[in-house]
C-alpha cells in the first residue's frame, strides 16, 4: 500500500511542503514506529492532501448539496400537492394522498432507492444524480406533506370563514390567506427535514453515486485507512448541518418576534 | 332583500334552528336577541352559508342561495359579515386586509382600491393605522378594521355576529359608534348582540330567539317594554 505513495520521479517536480513532511516520516512509517502525531500526519497525508485527494471530497459534498437542495424543491412542492390532496375534502384523492404517505413513511428509504434505481431507472441511461434526486424527493414528500398538513391545520378556522365571507373562493383563500400563515408556522420543521434530508442522501451511496459519503468510501478503497476518510466526510456533513442549525435557530427567533409585531 | 322560510340547521342530533320564517327588507336593522345556545348565530352565518342549512330555502335578492348551484362566492361578494373574533388576516397589514378582496375580485384597481380604503378608514377614525398589522391594534380597533374590510366590497347588507362579545368594556363604546353611523347610512343590518341599548337606540325589529326559533318579534318598545313572551320577559329580566 505504501508503496503507490512512494513518488515518482515525475511527480518528484511538484513536491511541496506537505511532500516534504511526510517524507520526512516515510521510512519511520514502513518499519512500523511512528509516534501519536506522526502517524495523525500519515493519515490526513494519505487520506486528504496526497494527490489533491481533498478535492473528492469537495466533489463529493457538492454533489450531496446538489441533490439535497433539488430533492428538497421537489419534496416541496409534491409535499404541498400530497397535503392538498389530503385536506381536499375528496375522497379518492384523500385515500391517494394517505396511502403515498402511509407506505413511503413505512418502508424503508434505502429500500425505496434501489427500487427507484433498478426498478424503475434500471433500463435507462440517466445521471444519478438525477436519480438520486427523484428517490429523496418522494421519500421527502411524504414528510413534507405531514409537516405542511399540521401547518395549515393550525391557522384558525376563523381565517377561512373571513376569507370565504369576502366571496373569496377556496382556493383562492387557501393560497392568499391560510397558505401563507401555515408556511410560517411549518418553517422551522421544513428547515429541520431540509437538514435531516442532507444526511439522508447518503444512502445513495449505495447506487454508487459519488456523493460525500461514497467519496469518503472511495478514499478509503484507495488507502484503506479504516476511520479517517469516514471522519473527513462526518466533518463536512457536520459543518454544513451546524451552518444551517444556527441559520434556523436565528430565523425561529425572527419569527417569533414577528409574532408581537 | 332577504327571505327565509322553514329554515333548519341540526348538527348531526342536534337540532340549533327549528323552522325559521323571515323577511328582511332593504335598510332595515334587525337585532337578534336570546340566551346562549338559542341559534341566533347558527341563524346569521346561514344567512350567508358559512353554515350549510339542512331544511329550508333562504332567498337574497330574488335568488335563491340554498340551491345547489346557486354560486355562494358571488352572492357573498353582496353580503359583509363581521366576526365576534375579528378575524383579520395576521399576515397583511390593515390596508391589504381591506383591499384583498376587492383586488382579488377585480372589482378595483389596487390604487382605487387603497383610495377607498382610506376614506374607509379616516369614517372609522383609523387612517394612522393603515400600514399597522392586527397584532399591533386593541381589540377595538381590530373591529372597526373588520367592519371596514366588509364595507370595502359595498356590500347590500352586513351581517355582524356578536361584533362586541369579545371586546375588553371600555372598546365596546368606539365599535357600537361605527355600526350606528353605517345604520344612520342606510345599511341593511342583521346584528345578533347582547348589547340591549344597541338594540334599542339602533333596531326596526327585534327578534328573541330561544330553542332554534324566533319565539317573539316586534318593535324594540314593544320587546323590550311590553313582552308577551314568558321566555321573553324571563331573559330580559336577567339581561337588563
Amino acid at each position: 500500500m505504501l508503496s503507490t505513495l512512494m513518488l515518482s520521479s515525475a511527480q518528484a517536480a511538484s513536491v511541496n511542503q506537505f511532500d516534504q513532511w511526510w517524507l520526512l516520516i516515510k521510512d519511520k512509517a514502513i518499519a512500523g514506529d511512528l509516534n501519536f502525531w506522526e502517524n495523525l500526519y500519515k493519515e490526513i497525508y494519505q487520506n486528504v492532501l496526497f494527490n489533491n485527494r481533498w478535492q473528492n471530497y469537495l466533489r463529493g459534498l457538492g454533489i450531496t448539496l446538489e441533490v439535497s437542495f433539488f430533492a428538497a424543491l421537489f419534496g416541496l412542492a409534491l409535499g404541498m400537492l400530497l397535503a392538498m390532496m389530503r385536506l381536499s375534502g375528496v375522497k379518492p384523492l384523500e385515500k391517494i394522498a394517505g396511502i403515498y404517505i402511509g407506505v413511503i413513511r413505512g418502508t424503508p428509504m434505502l429500500l425505496q432507492v434501489l427500487i427507484i434505481n433498478f426498478g424503475l431507472f434500471g433500463s435507462i441511461a440517466i445521471d444519478r444524480v438525477i436519480i438520486g434526486v427523484i428517490a429523496c424527493g418522494i421519500n421527502s414528500a411524504a414528510y413534507v406533506s405531514e409537516i405542511i398538513r399540521s401547518g395549515i391545520l393550525s391557522v384558525d378556522k376563523g381565517q377561512t370563514e373571513a376569507g370565504r365571507s369576502l366571496g373569496l373562493s377556496p382556493w383562492q383563500t387557501m393560497r392568499l390567506i391560510i397558505f401563507p400563515q401555515a408556511l410560517k408556522t411549518a418553517l422551522p420543521a421544513l428547515c429541520n427535514e431540509f437538514i435531516t434530508l442532507i444526511k439522508e442522501t447518503s444512502i445513495l451511496a449505495y447506487i454508487a453515486l459519488t456523493e460525500l459519503t461514497k467519496a469518503g468510501d472511495y478514499i478509503r478503497s484507495k488507502t484503506y485507512s479504516a476511520f479517517t476518510p469516514y471522519i473527513v466526510s462526518g466533518i463536512l456533513y457536520l459543518i454544513v448541518t451546524g451552518v444551517l442549525t444556527h441559520l434556523l435557530g436565528k430565523l425561529e427567533r425572527r419569527l417569533r418576534q414577528g409574532d408581537n409585531r | 332583500m332577504i327571505t327565509v322560510n322553514n329554515l333548519h340547521k341540526h348538527f348531526g342530533e342536534l337540532k340549533v334552528l327549528n323552522g325559521i320564517d323571515q323577511h328582511i327588507s332593504p335598510g332595515e336593522k334587525v337585532v337578534i336577541i336570546g340566551p346562549s345556545g338559542s341559534g341566533k348565530s347558527t341563524f346569521l352565518r346561514c344567512l350567508n352559508l358559512l353554515e350549510k342549512p339542512t331544511g329550508g330555502q333562504i332567498f337574497f335578492e330574488g335568488t335563491e342561495i340554498t340551491a345547489p348551484k346557486a354560486d355562494i362566492d358571488a352572492l357573498r361578494r353582496r353580503m359583509g359579515m363581521v366576526f365576534q373574533q375579528f378575524n383579520l388576516f395576521p399576515h397583511l397589514s390593515v390596508m391589504d386586509n381591506i383591499t384583498l378582496a376587492p383586488i382579488t375580485h377585480k372589482l378595483l384597481t389596487k390604487a382605487q382600491a387603497q383610495e377607498r380604503a382610506m376614506e374607509l378608514l379616516n369614517r372609522v377614525g383609523l387612517p394612522e393605522k393603515a400600514n399597522a398589522f392586527p397584532k399591533q391594534l386593541s381589540g377595538g380597533q381590530q373591529q372597526r378594521i373588520a367592519i371596514v374590510r366588509a364595507l370595502a366590497m359595498n356590500p347590500d347588507v352586513m351581517l355582524f355576529d356578536e361584533p362586541t362579545s369579545a371586546l375588553d368594556p371600555e372598546m365596546v363604546g368606539e365599535v357600537l359608534e361605527v355600526m350606528k353611523a353605517l345604520a344612520l347610512d342606510g345599511m341593511t343590518m342583521v346584528v345578533v348582540t347582547h348589547e340591549m341599548g344597541f338594540a334599542k337606540e339602533v333596531g326596526d325589529r327585534v327578534l328573541f330567539m330561544d330553542a332554534g326559533v324566533v319565539l317573539e318579534e316586534g318593535t324594540p318598545s314593544a320587546i323590550f317594554e311590553n313582552a308577551q313572551n314568558p321566555r321573553t320577559q324571563d331573559f330580559l329580566r336577567k339581561v337588563l
